[in-house]
């Protein structure tokens, strides 16, 4: 298996997101949208958003990515072509590890990079900027995966949203805490690198694992 | 000599009902396997197993002489082709980046050249560019058909294949598929459609239960 078949199998998960605008946008718009909507709620005290503002991006980003990761296998599985990729000779980890990582690049990358714009919007000092850009980026890439494990065990399922919510949110948890926290300390003037290389670990350790959790679990749903 | 793929006491149920029991048969290159049956009598369950998508089921399957519950599972991923029901096509691609990506998840690259020949082949020359959401469900059919000749393999597990397809595009699909069992390979099909005599052609028939 070489580069250029890797990068051919990439480059179609990419094209076929690419082509789908709506769905790309969507997860976006709603980050952009509720975080816009805080301070209409909250009202516009600065002391009070600035406070606020970590936890709200992240609470923010994971739900944006759960809403991004609901159809991750839905349409290859519709459509016949996760067939075709189970039974390929190519390994299942490197399909679906290229599959997680088109998803984070067109997700979780994004929001990453349009979150300084919303940290600004919300008052937080500007300290925290850079901690906020490497939680996030680790934190999706992390969120992500376990997105995906969840979505190839109930891509089988006729309604498999609400399940999918359920398997996947208190595994979501632990990122979310060191995520925000690493935020909050850098803001607060502390050192936020042990939050940041806890997320760092998980992210290396999901990189590894999940292909196999996420081939895994396709191979179940679909042997019925 | 040994067989390409040999079945031995296969029996399979779906949702609690038998739908064969004991099923043997044996194909070796140049044999065309036709497997007939009512609606609901298990042809595509039974082609199914044979590709290694539904796993409850008792019996042998070897192919190479090798089992396909162990080593020979792989050796079979890499030289046969399945065609289900739908046709594998990402209808927002162009019929070109379609048959590259399946061609990359065959572990082989081709060329732009090599896809414009298998088009070609199947009625599609002028068409490489366009979106498969603009073809006709015929001329998706004919796009998932050039794969079988873009990634050469010795089994082609064919479920419904004359689907969508008009009268001259059932013949040269027969055509084909006589062909490539005259070269050696080996096909099953299940199909409703009246298959012209072709040499090695078999029938298997399901829904005796």
């Amino acid at each position: 298996m070489n580069l250029g078949l890797c990068w051919l199998l990439l480059r179609r998960e990419l094209l076929v997101s690419l082509r789908r605008r709506s769905d790309l946008a969507n997860p976006l718009f709603f980050f952009l949208i509720v975080c816009a909507l805080f301070p209409l709620g909250l009202g516009p005290s600065p002391v009070l958003l600035a406070g606020m503002a970590p936890g709200i991006l992240w609470i923010v980003a994971l739900l944006s990515v759960l809403m991004a990761s609901d159809g991750l296998f839905r349409a290859d599985f519709d459509d016949g072509t996760l067939e075709q990729v189970l039974l390929s000779p190519v390994s299942l980890y490197l399909t679906s590890l290229l599959k997680v990582l088109a998803h984070w690049l067109l997700s979780g990358l994004p929001l990453t990079l349009l979150s300084p714009v919303l940290a600004l919007m919300l008052h937080m000092p500007s300290a925290g900027i850079p901690a906020l850009l490497a939680s996030l980026g680790l934190g999706t890439l992390v969120l992500s995966f376990i997105a995906a494990i969840g979505a190839a065990l109930t891509v089988g399922l006729k309604r498999g949203g609400v399940l999918l919510s359920l398997l996947v949110l208190p595994l979501f948890v632990p990122v979310l805490i060191f995520g925000s926290a690493a935020v909050q300390r850098a803001v607060q003037g502390m050192d936020s690198s042990a939050p940041l290389a806890l997320l760092g670990a998980m992210a290396a350790l999901f990189l590894v694992v999940a292909p196999l959790a996420i081939a895994g679990a396709m191979r179940v749903s679909h042997d019925q | 000599m040994v067989p390409l793929l040999d079945i031995q006491g296969l029996s399979f149920a779906r949702d609690h009902r038998a739908l064969a029991s004991d099923l043997a048969f044996s194909l070796s290159p140049g044999d065309i396997l036709r497997v007939e049956g009512p609606n609901g009598s298990g042809k595509t369950t039974l082609l199914r197993i044979l590709a290694g998508l539904f796993t409850d089921y008792e019996g042998e399957l070897c192919y190479r002489g090798q089992p396909l519950r162990g080593s020979g599972r792989h050796t079979m991923r890499s030289e046969s082709h399945f065609l289900g029901h739908q046709s594998a096509l990402k209808l927002s691609l162009t019929a070109l980046e379609n048959l590259q990506w399946l061609a990359a998840l065959n572990a082989v690259r081709v060329s732009a050249k090599e896809i414009e020949t298998a088009l070609n082949r199947v009625g599609l020359r002028g068409y490489e560019e366009v979106p498969c959401r603009q073809l006709s469900a015929g001329q998706q059919r004919r796009v998932a058909l050039a794969r079988l000749f873009l990634v050469p393999a010795s089994l082609w597990l064919l479920d419904e294949p004359f689907t969508a397809l008009d009268r001259q595009a059932v013949s040269e699909l027969e055509g084909w598929i006589a062909a490539f069992a005259a070269e050696g390979g080996v096909v099953v099909l299940t199909t409703h459609h009246a298959l012209r005599d072709m040499d090695g052609l078999r029938s298997l028939s399901l829904g005796a239960l």
